[in-house]
């Protein structure tokens, strides 16, 4: 069964096409890594699938939900960590988790338990009562994970979510993603440049360059097709050597810079 | 409605805890009060006016509400660029919702704000009329609201504070210096009277004035019927700003 189904998937900015008409789908339960250098558009893409954009063309379906025409339906199905940081810098650890549990409707009974046992999950029950400007980078993304499970997704997805974490706290995300899948049956859809991450995680994955996606499949599937060893090399091999320019808003992407740097 | 609450606190907990700026508010309606109210107070009175104080209180009271609204709307630009619009954006909320809860936070905030500066005019000298208090602060709530609704609708569309200046500039100081805060409306040239007939917050800063002195230019009905058109009219094209946003 597919928890993610989409369809001609188009989006274009002027001229400029960041998805073009791309069509896949995601199997309920499994996790799934989405690959592409930078500016591939596999953010756009995650995007539209989480409706905070709307395509120029063609059709999502999450968890049966039609992503445009119902988006209320859809965000209660799927949590998301953004590829940047989304917390309330001026609030508690608990109360950026209460924000949240609040804006999705979950009752005070409910979420009261429900934070607690998400944060000690995350080694952060100690700090629960901390302002998380004073957390590090490490710190607010398990915080965010945690959020992101709260209102018990069918869909979690992770945009780049180790970017700018030691190996120590690498590890330990994906330890908790892998549990999560295993434990709660929570479909991972997840981007990221770390090939061996994907080797380790992912049960089937989807390369993506120029908007277009090149290759779908699982790992050994993707080694064959393009009959290498390392799944490095077939992400090197398919999407070419050149690197690559990120286009975009200046002012947000210095934004962004310096918030990767603060993390 | 819980969506509109959480909001609300939100802003009303990010508001309490930034101590240093609430005093830092107060600065420039201080300045106002000292300065031009005791400044050109001797000529006000010489011109026949009475008691200048009494006359610029309200207007001081309206332009601490007026700036700390349409600021803490234009914080939904902070919101964008440290990502937490993503957040409430994804969540299953009506975009309505958002901005209500949103526009009633940075209200509350601004009548903090404004009943601060009332306390400070007090001080100064300036005796209200304390039995129509209840309606000097419904005039106040709807001066924040109007405001805060603008600066969130503003906001909705731009994505970082580079234009700031010019809404500062070009909106937010005609909108108070305009408004008959400092200056009677009455006898001014044309142009000025056009302009300050058209500029809601006339109405709001005569109404209070009605309120807490009972002297005014418009009657008080036709200035709450003003307020409140316009605060419809701005929530509606604060709805479909919100609805366009793409993150």
């Amino acid at each position: 069964m597919n928890i993610i189904e989409t369809k001609n998937l188009t989006k274009k900015y002027g001229s400029f096409t960041a998805v073009d008409n791309v069509s896949f789908n995601v199997i309920k339960g499994e996790v799934f890594a989405f690959l592409g250098p930078n500016g591939a558009g596999k953010t756009t893409t995650i995007k539209i699938l989480t409706t905070i954009l709307n395509p120029t063309q063609g059709e999502v379906f999450l968890a049966g939900h039609n992503v445009k025409e119902n988006p209320n339906e859809t965000r209660k199905s799927f949590g998301i960590v953004f590829q940047d940081p989304s917390l309330d810098n001026e609030l508690t650890a608990y109360e950026n988790m209460q924000f949240h549990a609040i804006l999705y409707g979950i009752k005070k009974s409910v979420y009261q338990k429900r934070i607690i046992d998400l944060l000690s999950l995350v080694e952060l029950s100690d700090k629960k009562d901390l302002f998380v400007k004073n957390f590090s980078g490490g710190m607010k993304r398990r915080l965010e994970i945690a959020r992101g499970l709260l209102h018990q997704p069918k869909v979690l997805f992770l945009d780049e979510p180790t970017i700018g974490l030691d190996p120590q706290t690498r590890n330990k995300v994906w330890a908790y993603i892998k549990d999560l899948n295993k434990n709660e049956q929570v479909t991972i859809f997840f981007t990221t440049h770390h090939m061996e991450e994907v080797e380790r995680i992912a049960e089937r994955v989807a390369i993506i360059d120029h908007g277009k996606i090149l290759i779908i499949g699982t790992i050994e599937e993707i080694l064959q097709k393009a009959g290498v060893k390392k799944l490095e090399e077939a992400f090197i091999k398919l999407t070419g050597g050149s690197i690559r320019e990120e286009e975009g808003n200046v002012g947000l992407n210095q934004m962004r810079i310096s918030n990767k740097l603060m993390r | 409605m819980q969506a509109i609450y959480i909001l609300w606190l939100r802003q009303l907990k990010r508001f309490i805890r930034k101590k240093a700026s609430i005093v830092g508010a107060l600065g420039q309606p201080i300045i106002f009060l000292f300065a031009i109210g005791f400044g050109l107070s001797p000529i006000y009175a010489l011109a026949g006016g009475g008691n200048y104080v009494q006359f610029l209180a309200p207007g001081i009271i309206v332009m601490s509400v007026l700036f700390t609204s349409i600021f803490t709307g234009l914080e939904i630009i902070w919101d964008k660029q440290f990502g937490f619009l993503k957040e409430t954006f994804v969540a299953p909320v009506p975009r309505l919702q958002i901005l209500l809860g949103k526009v009633l936070g940075g209200a509350t905030v601004a009548m903090i704000q404004g009943v601060l500066v009332f306390l400070i005019t007090l001080v100064a000298g300036f005796r209200p009329h304390w039995p129509s208090l209840p309606l000097a602060f419904l005039f106040l709530f709807l001066v924040a609201m109007l405001s805060s609704a603008l600066g969130a609708a503003i906001a909705a569309r731009l994505d970082d504070m580079q234009g700031f200046p010019l809404i500062f500039n070009f909106l937010v100081q005609p909108l108070f210096y305009l408004s008959g805060a400092i200056f009677p409306i009455k006898n001014l040239p044309p142009i000025l009277d056009f302009i300050t007939k058209i500029n809601p917050f006339s109405y709001g800063v005569d109404g209070l004035r009605y309120a807490f002195s009972g002297a005014n230019v418009f009657p008080p009905v036709l200035s709450i019927t003003v307020l409140g058109v316009t605060i419809f009219l701005v929530l509606i094209i604060g709805v479909y700003q919100f609805s366009k946003v793409q993150l």
